[in-house]
């Protein structure tokens, strides 16, 4: 095999690798949201060096692939897509370690289930980890179609997220003494709001890598 | 690709060297004024034959058969006399191969010799002081005129060839592979020296070093067994070919 194709398979491996680690990242402090489960939240906080490991090596395998071996074409786009879906990961980890980080130095919040149930977290939670999920699937098959449906899964986790204040405004004015577990929440449905829009991004990347199509700040919708 | 104007235009071109089997096969393409055109593709593919038939060096061999038309502006190059032709469409080969008895004023205008054009004194001066300073040679020789060429490197050798093209002031100047026996320096230079070039020429580059094409050339044609594959501009070629054998000829993945 030339020395270009084994260069790219091997970062083809580690961002998919890294792509595992960051969708399981994501599930276990989405699940240790939901079920309060400390233990969980720790393994997170644990993993989050890894990620940011994956995220170093990617980064320099991309560099010395353009500086050794200037890609062309679908290689290019190859390099260039997955060194800004590494990036993202490494964002889409960040607040994963974020949310965990919440519960651990907060090891008395224990959400509601009223509340959560109204806010649609637990939706929330699900559709993030689809996203992630397709993306790698679109990403692995050089599928883009795969990946179509993610823009449409950020719009409904924007959605959740625009109307969860008022809910828990609401819930705050009929519970008054929760309103420290209620801000923790709007924290941790920032953050998946968040995680949403950097899936979008890498849903971006992947037609650019296997279009060419560039979809960055044009309409989906 | 874009609009602007075209200085030459092949129109299903076919040549053969013997009957039965054609080295260019019915190419049509239009080249940009005042831009580099580069030719890329696989050995034996036809590249060498289609720019020598641009101002009819393949004529040379006895049993090429040629048909359709390239024209010069409007103007058939297969109506045109060849002297004529040459003087508009220059050539530069792939070694650096100046006359080793000549000194480097006399290779300068060696065609206006070779083809028994006389020039005063003054006239054969500035041509040869024009062309050296075109092709940034002249303060390196302008001491040794009247030398011959053999102390100078690859390099400088070649931009001499290049200059002896420019003293016929052409309007098109044809590269065949024109860096393949030079080293990085003498290349980067010879490459800096065509991309000026293009301002008051235009330039037909043969070569297989693609990242040379994709850094200087405008646009980019890929060939294979004869034909032409794909032709667009160059960022186009090296980002998102439309052909899966371009693609797989540029990302090295070819054979
Ligand atoms: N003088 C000749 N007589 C017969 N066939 C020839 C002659 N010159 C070239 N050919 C054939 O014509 C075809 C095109 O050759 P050409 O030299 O144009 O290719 P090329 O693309 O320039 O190759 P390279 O990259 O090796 O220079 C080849 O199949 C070659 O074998
Ligand atoms: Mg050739």
């Amino acid at each position: 095999m030339r020395q270009l194709e084994q260069e790219l398979t091997s970062l083809r491996h580690d961002v998919i690798d890294m792509w595992k680690l960051v969708i399981s990242q994501v599930s276990n402090s989405g699940e240790a949201i939901l079920s309060f489960d400390k233990e969980l939240a720790q393994k997170v906080s644990m993993r989050e060096r890894k990620v940011d490991a994956y995220e170093l090596k990617i980064d320099s395998e991309c560099e010395n692939i353009i500086a050794l071996h200037q890609p062309v074409a679908i290689d290019l786009r190859f390099v260039l897509a997955v060194f800004k879906i590494n990036s993202n990961l490494e964002r889409i980890a960040d607040f994963a370690y974020g949310i965990s980080r919440m519960l651990i130095a907060n090891p008395s919040v224990i959400l509601d289930a009223e509340l959560i149930t109204n806010t649609n977290v637990r939706v929330m939670i699900s559709e993030v980890n689809k996203m992630l999920t397709q993306g790698l699937d679109a990403f692995e098959n050089e599928k883009s179609n795969f990946a179509a449906a993610i823009f449409s899964e950020d719009y409904q986790v924007d959605e959740i997220n625009n109307n969860a204040a008022r809910i828990v405004a609401d819930y705050i004015q009929k519970n008054p003494d929760r309103a420290f577990e209620c801000l923790q929440l709007i924290a941790a449905i920032r953050k998946l709001e968040r995680i949403g829009d950097h899936c979008s991004n890498i849903a971006e990347e992947i037609f650019f890598y296997i279009d060419a199509k560039v979809l960055k700040h044009a309409s989906k919708k | 690709m874009n609009t602007d104007p075209s200085i030459l235009s092949i129109e299903n071109l076919s040549i053969a060297y013997d009957k039965d089997k054609l080295a260019v096969k019915n190419v049509s393409a239009t080249i940009k004024k005042n831009a580099i055109t580069a030719i890329m593709g696989p050995s034996g593919c036809g590249k060498t034959t289609l720019l020598r038939a641009i101002n009819r060096m393949h004529e040379l061999y006895p049993n090429i058969s040629t048909e359709g038309k390239i024209k010069l502006y409007d103007e058939n190059i297969y109506d045109m006399s060849t002297i004529k032709l040459r003087r508009k469409v220059g050539m530069v080969f792939q070694r650096p191969n100046p006359f080793p008895t000549l000194s480097i004023y006399e290779n300068v205008i060696a065609g206006y010799k070779l083809n028994g054009i006389n020039l005063k004194r003054s006239e054969r001066d500035e041509i040869v002081e024009t062309s050296l300073k075109n092709v940034a040679l002249w303060e390196e020789v302008k001491n040794s005129l009247h030398k011959k060429g053999n102390f100078l490197s690859g390099g400088q050798q070649q931009r001499l060839c290049i200059a002896r093209t420019l003293a016929f002031k052409p309007d098109v100047i044809l590269l065949d592979e024109p860096t393949s026996a030079l080293d990085p320096i003498a290349t980067a230079k010879i490459e800096d020296l065509l991309v000026d070039l293009k301002q008051n020429y235009t330039i037909v580059l043969v070569t297989h070093n693609m990242t040379q094409a994709a850094r200087i050339s405008d646009n980019s044609m890929y060939m294979y067994l004869g034909e032409l594959i794909e032709y667009d501009e160059t960022t186009q070629i090296f980002t998102n070919p439309k052909h899966t054998s371009t693609q797989n000829y540029i990302t090295g993945r070819f054979g």
